[in-house]
């Protein structure tokens, strides 16, 4: 039974670099990992056994997604590269490379419902929709402003979600590409002008499985951006109408930031954080504003993935180690 | 380390037995007040080569490994990668495409080594040559741009800093070399403050104030001159002159294909200002861009500076070159540090100066090259070491001064260098 307050570390594995994201497969065999180099990892969950995915990449990999009923996992990476793999091979290698946003970053990736589309945003302003089987483009989501730090569709299918620097969320039309509207996530922007930098923005997105919320993370209360001064912030919007209906917060997080969500399958949200006192899976009611409980982690965490069974959770670490938490007590 | 390049020709350096009998003409032409620091020290023939030096500081600290050293696939690398230049076998970050094609003309000094990680005192030390000490302040380069290069009949302030906000005013930058040659500091690139007339002055009546003025002031050091004095009147005739070309300040007189051509942002208007300073016959200009004090999500940042950076550096010097100034004009890219070659918990850098990068051009630096240089991951010199001093050294020679030199002030012999350090050897043409 699903219980967050009862939460703890049940395995751990090493890479040789810090970790940068993590992402479980469908099937829910393998926890595959970036991390401050140009290779992935795959780990084994039932034994924790690693395999290294070399190649298909020259630098960081930010990104994962699992296309084509999970057969394939999709890697994006900082040289603006989606590169195929296939999940379950014992020394997988690429299969294919698409230069998907120039030489800008790719920032993060979602499979459709169906699992047959595979959607990407990029530094390059741009979200794009590819067959997640063949990697050819099918559409293009010009419209951002600021870089595009995070897709997602919605539970249905039909519309494609995506986050920028500046706070702006657009929903878009799968089938036309159409704008049909924007979310107001400003709160997680900010311009600082002594510094001269732009800030924050919609670092994390989630629609409720049942369609009805739409939660955005990030930061706040950025006072120094550059001397990582900021907090933690989530935002619940209203699926129908857009109406921000709560702010989550997270108290006494400092330095943290939401690198991303998790609905749960009693109706909370689950986001993780890597803050100055360390890393948190934050635990919150959509309805009420502050936590209603947080497990520390053992090191600051930069990304965190949900398993299907709605129990584990993987976590990626600056330590150089992926985690994985079970939300239920610990066997006696 | 000795670089070797084609245009080693003496043309180029002022010989010490000439900057003596400059020295000696200009003591001769000059009496009291500032006259006894002696700006003709350096002659007419140095000015009327109409040297000049600009400044890009990199407010904070920029990164070498995301700029002109970057160290792609080790573990102190980022995840940016290295891209090819104009010059076969130079790579610089990928961050900064549009100078990768300026590379010809650059000049890149990887083997910085401060030894200083806090910013004020790394500010001073990069922008003085000096080690901040409780014996005495000394004169920033911008100052002694302004005494060495500047021409004695110039209208115009020989030293300005174009900084990236506020109201603008004078600096406290020039120490012992007096308040002539502090900076002129234009907020946000705004023209000096307060440099029109009141629409309800009429033109005969301000020359007619300026004239009583000069007669009472005149009247007044025929018995009381000093530098005080003397810095007072100066104040006032520049300020007159100032206000007479005023135009010169103000960027909007460039057509608007200019400024989309730098880039439609505060830095890219800052450096159309800067050369239109620098074609106007001023000695020294400052541009600042803020911020690089990374400790935080460093690659982020960087990318959203170095973007601003790269068009609108990358356009001024090629400019520069078009327009036939590199010769005459020495441009330096400097920071208080460089960055920790580690990417700590927060995708930031943290202070580093022990081994770092300063990007140059124009004048007697050599043409698309690279002197010194780091270990594999970036944490250590291996080449060609050289501090703030060497710098300060070299950045004078560039243009033509003796830095080995004095200034004579009051009387007294003042180094225009740091005498303890000593220009980079081999480096120049």
């Amino acid at each position: 039974m699903m219980d967050p307050k009862a939460a703890y570390v049940a395995a751990q594995w090493a890479h040789d670099r810090p970790l940068i994201s993590c992402r479980f497969d469908p099937t829910g065999q393998y926890v595959f990992c970036g991390s401050e180099d140009a290779v992935i990892e795959r780990f084994r969950i039932s034994d924790g056994v690693k395999t290294i995915l070399a190649g298909g990449h020259s630098t960081w990999v930010n990104t994962f997604a699992f296309p084509d009923a999970g057969n394939f996992v999709v890697s994006g990476g900082c040289d603006g590269k989606l590169t195929w793999w296939e999940v379950a091979a014992e020394n997988p290698a690429p299969i294919r490379s698409i230069q998907a946003h120039g030489t800008q970053w790719v920032r993060s990736l979602a499979v459709s419902p169906d699992g047959k589309l595979l959607a990407s945003s990029g530094n390059d302003l741009m979200v794009r929709l590819w067959n997640g089987s063949d990697g050819s483009l099918i559409r293009e989501f010009p419209g951002h402003q600021k870089h595009v730090y995070s897709v997602t569709f919605d539970p249905t299918g039909k519309f494609l979600l995506s986050g920028d620097l500046g706070g702006v969320i657009r929903q878009c039309e799968v089938e036309t590409g159409t704008e049909v509207r924007k979310f107001d996530a400003a709160p997680l922007y900010s311009y600082n002008g002594g510094q001269q930098v732009d800030f924050g923005g919609v670092r994390a997105l989630a629609v409720s499985p049942d369609g009805k919320k739409l939660a955005a993370g990030g930061l706040h209360k950025a006072s120094n951006p550059l001397g990582a001064v900021h907090e933690p912030l989530v935002l619940i919007f209203n699926w129908e109408n857009q109406t921000l209906e709560k702010s989550l917060i997270a108290e006494g997080i400092t330095q943290g930031v939401i690198w991303n969500l998790r609905w749960l399958s009693d109706g909370s949200v689950m986001g993780v954080t890597g803050g100055g006192n360390g890393g948190f899976l934050l635990f919150w009611k959509p309805d009420m504003e502050k936590d209603y409980h947080r497990f520390q982690l053992p090191n600051l965490a930069r990304d965190m993935d949900l398993h299907s069974d709605g129990i584990q959770v993987a976590t990626a670490h600056h330590d150089k180690h992926v985690r994985i938490t079970r939300l239920e007590a610990k066997p006696a | 380390m000795k670089l070797n390049y084609p245009c080693r020709t003496a043309e180029h350096g002022v010989a010490r037995r000439q900057f003596l009998r400059g020295v000696a003409a200009g003591a001769a032409a000059i009496a009291g007040g500032y006259g006894l620091c002696n700006p003709a020290a350096f002659g007419e023939t140095l000015r009327s080569q109409q040297k000049r030096i600009v400044v890009f500081n990199m407010h904070g600290g920029l990164s070498q490994l995301e700029s002109w050293d970057p160290k792609p696939g080790v573990d102190t690398g980022g995840p940016f990668l290295a891209i090819p230049t104009s010059v076969p076998g130079i790579h610089i970050s990928e961050l900064l495409p549009l100078t990768a094609q300026q590379m010809h003309h650059l000049c890149l000094l990887r083997g910085v080594n401060t030894s200083e990680d806090d910013h004020g005192k790394g500010a001073y030390l990069m922008m003085t040559g000096r080690r901040q000490t409780p014996a005495g302040e000394f004169p920033q380069l911008g100052a002694v741009a302004a005494k060495t290069l500047s021409p004695e009949d110039s209208g115009l302030p020989g030293h300005i800093v174009i900084t990236p906000g506020g109201g603008g005013g004078r600096g406290n930058d020039s120490a012992w070399l007096g308040p002539k040659f502090s900076s002129v500091q234009l907020g946000n690139g705004n023209p000096p403050p307060n440099t029109v007339r009141p629409e309800n002055l009429s033109e005969q009546s301000d020359a007619a104030r300026q004239d009583f003025r000069r007669r009472v002031t005149e009247r007044f050091l025929n018995r009381r001159r000093t530098a005080v004095t003397e810095a007072f009147a100066y104040s006032y005739e520049q300020a007159d002159k100032l206000m007479r070309q005023r135009d010169v300040f103000d960027v909007t007189k460039e057509p608007a294909s200019e400024t989309e051509r730098y880039g439609q942002h505060d830095l890219g208007r800052h450096c159309l200002l800067a050369r239109r300073l620098l074609e106007n016959g001023i000695s020294f200009v400052q541009v600042s861009h803020s911020n690089y004090d990374t400790h935080n999500e460093n690659f982020n940042f960087h990318i959203e500076q170095m973007g601003e950076f790269d068009r609108a550096f990358s356009t001024f010097v090629a400019d520069l070159a078009n327009r036939g100034m590199l010769d005459s004009t020495l441009i330096v890219v400097l920071s208080e540090f460089g960055r920790t070659p580690n990417v700590n918990l927060y995708y930031g850098r943290d202070h580093w100066s022990r081994a770092w990068s300063v990007c140059t051009a124009g004048c007697r630096m050599p043409r698309g090259a690279v002197f010194g240089a780091t270990n594999e991951r970036g944490t250590e010199v291996v080449e060609g070491q050289v501090d703030h001093g060497n710098l300060f050294h070299t950045y004078l020679q560039s243009v033509g001064v003796d830095s080995t030199g004095n200034f004579n002030i009051d009387g007294r012999e003042m180094p225009i260098a740091d005498p303890s350090s000593k220009p980079i050897e081999g480096l120049l043409t």
